[in-house]
């Protein structure tokens, strides 16, 4: 049993991962789509309204996945967060002015104002997605640690190709799951025009993702996680048709479950190989000698038996109390605050 | 200057900074909650433009605490990986804890409380905001627990040379984090009654001034009625919320009085170096020191002079009596030195520190000052709320603008008492991260050195590149922050009901009564 744990606590942070980019996907889709599709104010109202409720609580995805890995796997954490320490400084500053921005856009009724932290939301989600992205390709193709899981070479060691492809693969990701969300969400012109970008996007969208996922299975894959990739190739190829005949919310799903299916066979195909190291095999770090002890983990399974299935259903009864569409109509007029 | 100096002034900053926006978003939300919850019993109107003001406020400021509490959940693994590897064992739990079961209900039912204004059936829209708030509440208590285990390791068991959590349920108990977390509660509250305290006055004043309201010669109040929004009800709101806030404060110290009592009891068992350092005490006495002179930043007990000294004092804060004689730091130095030794160990985790002598004592100056701005912010807003109370009796404020702006400078005193309890608290702590426990349940083996605890793979170019962006990127936020505050506090309770900004205008334009159109949105 107590071997079973340290297995089952990769399960979960990976589990954690596909949930962070399943649902801040999207709003770090629809922050990038603030300038790249929006066209005046009102529809970027509209776009904002559709993940107002809920972005915060998917930020949170974010900061579980790493407080669990800290708990779960501390040399892991330690090793992954020092190592890159600049992409995830660039990930903190883009998710503090994008926080900031959210808040603080329509509180002044200028267009200045509201022209900069629309700029912000835009910019702080991409640097957002495209470090997770380099970082999540970064822990499951390695980095050059030493013996004790410091990282060699200076501060851009880890500037390489997965990196990049990583970036690429979660901020394509972001930008077709936040069209087809806003399909989902949205009626009237806001709406169609998310649908077009949807179709057009697919095709293209999932390609780095799909590579990070072979380079991966070219390593280390399985027949399990081969067949994950091939599932994804289907469900998306799906997601397109669902599109096409007008279904969004199967489309949305079908593209999620594609992305579910690629994170699967990507973690899948790295186990039990938490962060391998470039440099020599005997470094990497694994599900065994970077763990915490049965009795911690142990003591977090407990908890995360009761509190993870109470997360899915409170944050799952969010998304049904705000169901309804939004539409340019419903975006009230910008409420002018002024000294009294 | 060395990678070790930059990562801790970036813990400090960033900490402090997250910290300045913790206590308001803990201690107004309960208050917003409260207000709320009086709301739906009575239907009063002046408690829902209470909350709606009040909660205007609090998420303005609770978005900042969002945005930098990320920092500090990234922090330990960033600059501090060798830390985060010793601790990771039974400091990664409360953390986690946190994120799973506070983080996430107080995101995901804030998120619902905002949004939900025209929604949810009332009562669940209430409670939604409690459980936003207690969660806020619950999540103060996991990472106390993991800032005792600092200050105080307690259910573990070393093995190959790491701590490993052996009794959680002592984790979770560990006395210093039962008394730091309602301590820190208080603290809290002390903040959000002198927030309540000094804007509602702004208000009173603001209509004394207008000539809204008049004291006649009699010293009684008329109060006028329908001058745009500012209504009868107008008065009601700031009044209640003036009354309030002094209430809160005034009993947030007192909390904060006889919590901090028992913290420093502990504090002399469990960490008596800090307390001693925070008396600037060289020799064993009782006396408490109200002004040490002499060279405190001399780190040395050579000139220091204790100029007004309250004899007994010292001795009950530590002890319960005012005889038994409390250990000075010429007492503890050698006390210290023979228990943890003289050098950091030969070993390579200390790089060019090892065997290096190890300095026990923390830096006198902000200990001491520390602990004497914390208490004595702490006074003088309470003291402030008492006058402040006596004053409103009358139902309003004295028409002088400068008694206004006290009252609203007022409001930066708790917030000062805070940063100084945590600066001296963690600063106090120095030269350890992990603190030794000298309890009789001997775990003193526990203990880790600051100099061993920051990433050895973090280059120093790393560091002050994220050092200068933080602190400029806070530095910034936080000009825009204070700007808009003051923009909604001026704006008063139309600011966050737009309703009462159109009282007059015809309700039809803007279509309000248009059910598709979002009561609240971004
Ligand atoms: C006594 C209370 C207290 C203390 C000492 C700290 N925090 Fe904090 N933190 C809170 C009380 C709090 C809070 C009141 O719960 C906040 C403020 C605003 C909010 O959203 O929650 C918060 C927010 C907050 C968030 C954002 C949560 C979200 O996305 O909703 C994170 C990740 C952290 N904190 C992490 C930390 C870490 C790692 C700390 C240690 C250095 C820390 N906080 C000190
Ligand atoms: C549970 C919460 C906290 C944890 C786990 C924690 C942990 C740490 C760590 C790891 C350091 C770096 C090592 C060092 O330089 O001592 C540190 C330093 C520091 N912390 Fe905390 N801290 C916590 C809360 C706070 C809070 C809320 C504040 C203040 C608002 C604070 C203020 C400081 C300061 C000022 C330093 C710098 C001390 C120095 O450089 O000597 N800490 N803390
Ligand atoms: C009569 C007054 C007070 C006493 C005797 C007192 C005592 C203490 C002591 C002994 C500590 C250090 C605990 C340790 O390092 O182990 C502490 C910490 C602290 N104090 Fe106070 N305090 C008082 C008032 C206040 C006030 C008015 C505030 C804020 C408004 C405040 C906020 C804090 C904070 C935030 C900390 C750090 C966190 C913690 O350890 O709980 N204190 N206090």
């Amino acid at each position: 049993m107590t071997e079973a744990l340290p297995t089952l606590w990769f399960v979960v942070i990976a589990v954690l991962w596909a949930g962070y980019l399943f649902l801040e996907g999207f709003d770090l889709g629809v922050g990038m789509l603030m300038k790249l599709m929006a066209r005046n104010d009102t529809q970027r109202r509209v776009l904002l309204n559709t993940v107002g409720p809920v972005w915060d609580g998917n930020e949170v995805w974010l900061v579980t996945a790493v407080g669990a890995t800290f708990a779960a796997f501390p040399s892991w954490y330690a090793s992954l967060l020092s190592a890159l320490y600049l992409p995830f400084l660039c990930v903190l500053l883009g998710l503090i002015f994008r926080a900031v921005a959210f808040e603080w856009r329509g509180k002044r009724d200028s267009d200045a104002w509201r022209g900069r932290w629309d700029w912000a939301i835009a910019i702080g989600s991409f640097t957002a997605a495209a470090g997770i992205g380099a970082v999540l390709a970064l822990t499951t193709t390695g980095l050059p640690l030493d013996a004790d899981g410091n990282r060699v070479g200076g501060a851009f060691a880890w500037a390489t190709a997965p990196a990049f492809l990583g970036a690429a693969a979660v901020v394509l990701f972001c930008l077709v799951h936040a069209a087809a969300f806003i399909a989902l969400k949205t009626e009237g012109r806001v709406h169609d025009q998310s649908e077009r970008l949807f179709r057009r996007l697919l095709p293209v969208a999932l390609v780095p993702f799909l590579g990070w996922a072979l380079l991966v299975q070219l390593d280390t894959g399985t027949a399990v996680t081969w067949l994950a990739v091939v599932l994804a190739v289907v469900a998306v190829i799906a997601a397109h048709r669902c599109s096409v005949s007008g279904r969004d919310g199967r489309a949305f799903a079908s593209l999620g479950v594609g992305m579910l299916a690629l994170v699967g066979s990507i973690f899948g195909a790295a186990f039990p190989v938490v962060l391998p190291s470039t440099l020599d095999q005997a470094f990497d770090l694994t599900v065994q000698n970077a763990s915490s002890s049965p009795y911690t983990l142990g003591l977090m399974s407990v908890v995360a038996c009761f509190g993870l299935p109470l997360v899915l259903a409170y944050q799952g009864w969010t998304y049904w109390v705000f169901r309804r569409r939004v539409s340019e109509a419903s975006i009230p007029a910008a409420h002018v605050v002024a000294p009294l | 200057m060395e990678a070790l100096e930059i990562a801790r002034w970036q813990f400090g900053i960033t900490t402090v900074y997250h910290f300045l926006m913790v206590p308001l978003t803990i201690g107004l939300g309960l208050l917003v909650a409260t207000m709320q919850t009086l709301w739906h019993r009575t239907g009063q109107e002046h408690y829902l433009r209470m909350t709606k003001f009040w909660g205007k406020l609090f998420l303005i400021n609770f978005i900042m605490g969002v945005a930098t509490g990320l920092v500090q959940e990234f922090q330990f693994g960033m600059a501090w990986s060798e830390y985060s590897r010793f601790v990771g064992d039974v400091f990664g739990a409360p953390l986690a804890m946190e994120a799973l079961l506070a983080f996430f209900v107080e995101s995901t039912f804030l998120g619902l409380w905002i949004f939900g204004w025209d929604r949810l059936p009332r009562l669940i829209h209430l409670l939604s905001l409690w459980a936003a708030v207690l969660a806020s509440v619950f999540s103060a208590y996991f990472i106390l627990v993991a800032n005792s285990w600092m200050q105080h390791p307690v259910g573990v068991e070393m093995v190959d040379g790491r701590p490993v959590m052996v009794d959680a349920w002592a984790v979770f108990t560990n006395n210093t984090a039962l008394v730091a977390f309602p301590h820190t509660l208080f603290g809290a509250l002390a903040v959000a009654g002198a927030f309540l305290l000094g804007i509602s006055w702004y208000h009173l004043w603001k209509r004394r001034h207008d000539g809204l309201d008049t004291v006649g010669a009699d010293g009684t109040l008329v109060v006028r009625d329908r001058v745009g929004a500012r209504d009868a009800v107008d008065h009601e709101v700031w009044l209640r919320s003036a009354r309030a806030g002094a209430l809160v404060a005034m009993i947030a110290f007192a909390g904060t009085g006889i919590t901090g009592d028992l913290q420093g009891k502990l504090m002399f068992d469990q960490q008596p170096m800090k307390m001693a350092a925070a008396e600037a005490a060289c020799h064993d006495g009782t006396g408490f020191s109200i002004l040490s002179v002499g060279n405190l930043g001399a780190q040395s007990c050579d000139d220091i002079t204790a100029v007004i000294e309250v004899p007994g004092v010292l001795s009950f804060l530590a002890n319960g009596d005012f005889t038994t004689e409390v250990k000075g730091v010429n007492t503890l130095l050698p006390e210290y030195q023979e228990k943890y030794g003289t050098t950091l160990p030969d070993d390579p985790m200390y790089g060019e520190r090892a065997g290096t002598e190890i300095d026990y004592l923390p830096v006198m100056e902000v200990t001491y000052w520390g602990f004497r701005i914390m208490i004595g912010f702490g006074a003088i807003a309470a003291a402030a709320a008492a006058a402040a109370l006596w004053v409103l009796r009358r139902g309003t404020v004295p028409e002088s603008r400068w008694l206004m702006r006290l009252a609203v400078f007022g409001i930066l005193a708790p917030f000062g008492a805070n940063s100084a309890g945590w600066i001296f608290t963690e600063m106090g702590r120095q030269p350890f991260v992990v603190a030794p426990n000298p309890d009789a349940s001997g775990i003193d083996s526990v203990f880790m050195f600051t100099a061993a605890a920051v990433s050895p793979g973090v280059s120093l170019a790393e560091l002050v590149v994220s050092l200068v962006a933080l602190t400029a990127v806070y530095a910034v936020l936080l000009v825009v922050e204070v700007r808009l505050l003051f923009t909604y506090v001026r704006g008063g309770t139309a600011s966050a009901m737009p309703e009462l900004a159109h009282v007059g205008a015809d309700p039809s334009t803007g279509g309000k009564d248009d059910g598709d159109v979002l009561a609240f949105a971004y």
